[in-house]
């Protein structure tokens, strides 16, 4: 216990030893070519929160947006993942080197990527029956009812009313139970960020649905295959969509029910559990889960606990002084006060 | 200043010159123990300087790794000791189980303090942690109500452990109002405890598809609950026996055979509260039609935590209730943590993600290891250190006469 002089003076020798070790670390995670894990101190969500501040109290009667993603029209081109990092501020390549990625070999294409802390959408190649490419993108779903939020011990996730899902990095304390929490798995964290870390994700382009303009992933799609517009009406065109396309599509719209309904919605020619999607998320929204839990726990602990404690110690102190009357002859060690 | 040098003296070097006090510290476990910090504290610096990336093995798909899965589901869980035997005593007036009172509060007290502590490391931004007391507020969030039933449950361990740190500082007006306070404390933690113990299973109700069906359940708060009071229970076995070899010199005239019944008797309530555990669960499985389940890799892993861990130790404490066996039931207390030790991480860590392939899968990387293992050993030295000064593990009625009022005399001397 007795900590000595020299003791502390090795174990500051010990810190340079480990931050060489530390130095290694980075170094193998970056042969894995995928810097974007390490972008830190992205702007985006700040500024989104700004706009918003300005905009929570300007009446907003429109319908929340959506985006139809119609993954039958997608030729994997990537330009949708360039124009988020250009319109986000993240880590960028030239465009050309997006659209070669589906013609290219030795392509990003040939793993299924995630969201990372520098890119807040990624598109993926699947295969369908007759081994034909289905490309599909993967961002913030933008849930009606986001688990994210529910989630969140400070706060700082908003459903805005035009529907994206935004965050405020300024009170986030970095527990990351958001990240836990969110069925679809997309927020990231800026892990390598020693002290201010925070947790990104696709903001749907906040600062330009406000005012009306299609997020900058929609706006760059050459193929037709991103849809902006009013959520109920995408949900109509969609359905229509199947309908007048047999074969084209399965007879499913994910994200018209899936965990409450997301501003996002996806057509597939498959199922869509074979395009990257997980289809036991379900029809309740994450929030419901835990609602019922916290209500109780509520309840219990300003309500009943306090007379069943009460009652339960006011009930065996009686029955203590009772036997303690009878006992009283026969054993006196044992009629110890409370 | 002579009078102060010798308050030192006493209380802190438990009578030595520095020198001396310094020469009977020089020993094997201490040895071992200044050998893991000097590991394990550069590397509590090393994540401050450098982030989480660089010290951990945690990614986007595993936010939380070791040092939530163990720091605090495992931690909190084995820091039960005061809700149980605080309750159990103060409470229900089981007077005969006073002994272990003590040693159960300080080690709650110690083990939230330490699980903060560490939950600090892993928190990106730790200095914001207040913001969750006094500004921003998330009251959807299971996360707040545990975030604030941690902050009032250390305030409620404090209160509680008032009467052995006042006693220790012969201030006997400050001992008594603790003392006052005890049953209040004990009530108000016996519902912040049932609430907070229950609400980190609740964490994972939000996790549907991601942890293995096995694990998930709608009942997953009440399992929690249910297993911090066995593994409370099982603690208060395990942590006794250990206190009692490795503190002989403070139990000096303890009566064997009455430790025996005791921890025999503690198994008692273990037994009860892992067989209604496992009546649940069974009743769990029935009720989810999981059976399709069982039969992988993840199935026999809920079949070892479930069979081996639960029913196999509380048919021990069974048998050991039977015939008296005080030695089967600190084997049925240990192997019974161990069981609370991994179903915490099934569920936070191995169970979780299930569906990722092997190469996404986490392994905590040896800094997050270490400092974990940093943390066990300092509040092991807290816990030593406190033990060997305050009257934790014997009565203080035994020193009661002379010290005090030599305390009392000092005390007016100080004025």
């Amino acid at each position: 216990m007795s900590i000595d002089r020299r003791e502390f003076l090795k174990r500051t020798a010990a810190i340079a030893g480990i931050t060489v070790l530390g130095g290694s670390g980075i170094a193998h995670a970056a042969e894995k070519k995928d810097f974007s894990k390490f972008f830190t101190n992205n702007t985006v969500n700040e500024r989104d929160w700004k706009i918003w501040e300005e905009e929570k109290n300007k009446p907003f009667s429109g319908e929340p947006y959506g985006i139809l993603v119609d993954t039958t029209f997608c030729i994997g081109c990537r330009r949708c993942e360039w124009a988020c990092n250009n319109w986000n501020k993240n880590p960028n390549q030239p465009i050309e080197k997006f659209e070669a990625s589906a013609s290219e070999k030795d392509s990003v294409f040939n793993e299924i990527r995630r969201t990372h802390a520098g890119n807040f959408t990624v598109v993926n190649r699947f295969y369908d029956k007759e081994h034909d490419p289905v490309y599909v993108k993967k961002q913030c779903m933008h849930c009606v009812d986001p688990a994210c939020l529910n989630a969140c011990f400070v706060d700082a996730f908003r459903k805005t009313p035009q529907g994206p899902v935004i965050y405020n990095p300024n009170v986030c304390v970095g527990c990351r139970y958001c990240m836990v929490s969110c069925p679809f798995g997309i927020p990231a964290y800026e892990y390598y960020s020693a002290f201010q870390p925070q947790v990104t994700k696709c903001t749907m382009c906040y600062d330009r649905v406000v005012k009306g303009n299609p997020p900058a992933c929609v706006e760059s799609c050459p193929a037709g295959a991103l849809t902006f517009g009013k959520r109920s009406e995408l949900i109509k065109m969609a359905h229509d969509r199947i309908d007048n396309n047999p074969g084209r599509y399965i007879n499913h719209v994910y994200g018209e029910h899936e965990v409450g309904g997301t501003s996002w919605l996806y057509l597939s020619p498959v199922d869509f559990n074979q395009i990257g999607f997980q289809t036991n998320v379900g029809k309740t929204p994450i929030p419901d889960l835990t609602k019922g839990y916290l209500l109780g726990v509520k309840i219990f602990e300003m309500v009943s606990a306090w007379p069943l404690v009460f009652g339960a110690y006011y009930a065996v102190s009686k029955l203590r002084e009772h036997r303690n009357k009878n006992h009283d002859v026969e054993t006196p060690n044992s009629g110890k006060k409370v | 200043m002579e009078y102060t040098n010798s308050w030192f003296k006493d209380k802190i070097l438990l009578g030595m010159s520095p020198k001396e006090y310094i020469k009977s510290n020089l020993t094997i476990p201490n040895l071992i123990a200044a050998l893991i910090l000097c590991v394990s504290i550069p590397v509590m610096i090393y994540r401050i300087i450098y982030g989480l990336g660089p010290s951990t093995n945690l990614s986007d798909n595993y936010p939380w790794g070791l040092w939530i899965g163990f720091d605090i589901l495992v931690g909190i869980a084995l820091a039960a000791p005061g809700l149980t035997l605080g309750t159990a005593v103060h409470l229900f007036g089981m007077e005969k189980y006073h002994p272990f009172v003590r040693p159960a509060i300080l080690s709650s007290l110690l083990g939230y303090i330490f699980a903060v502590f560490a939950l600090m490391f892993d928190l990106g931004r730790y200095y914001r942690i207040p913001y969750l007391l006094v500004w921003s507020w998330g009251f959807t969030s299971i996360l707040f109500l545990i975030g604030w039933h941690f902050f009032l449950y250390i305030n409620i361990s404090i209160v509680e452990f008032g009467p052995v740190l006042f006693e220790w500082l012969n201030l006997k007006k400050w001992k008594d109002f603790f003392s006052k306070l005890t049953v209040w404390a004990t009530i108000f933690g016996v519902i912040i405890a049932a609430g907070h113990q229950s609400a980190l299973g609740a964490l994972y109700l939000a996790a549907r598809t991601k942890l293995y069906p096995l694990w998930y359940s709608p009942l997953l708060p009440v399992f929690f609950l249910l297993s911090a009071i066995f593994a409370g229970i099982s603690m208060v076995i395990v942590e006794s026996t250990l206190s009692h070899r490795f503190f002989a010199d403070q139990v000096k005239g303890f009566d064997h055979a009455e430790f025996d019944k005791l921890t025999i008797g503690l198994g008692k309530a273990a037994a009860s509260a892992l067989f209604v555990y496992f009546i649940l669960k069974v009743f769990d499985l029935v009720r989810s039609e999981n059976w399709d389940y069982l039969n992988t890799g993840y199935g026999y892993l809920y079949l070892v935590e479930v069979l081996g861990f639960v029913f196999v130790p509380a048919m021990m404490f069974l048998y050991a209730i039977r015939n008296q066996n005080a030695k089967l039931t600190r084997i049925a207390g240990w192997l019974t943590v161990f069981g609370v030790i991994l179903n915490r991480l099934d569920v936070s860590i191995i169970a979780f993600n299930w569906y990722l392939p092997e190469s996404e899968k986490y392994y905590p990387r040896w800094t997050e290891v270490m400092l974990t293992v940093g943390v066990i050993t300092m509040l092991v030295l807290t816990y030593r250190f406190i033990v060997n000064r305050m009257a934790i593990l014997h009565e203080y009625e035994e020193s009661k006469t002379e010290p005090e009022a030599s305390g009392v005399k000092k005390e007016v001397a100080n004025l």
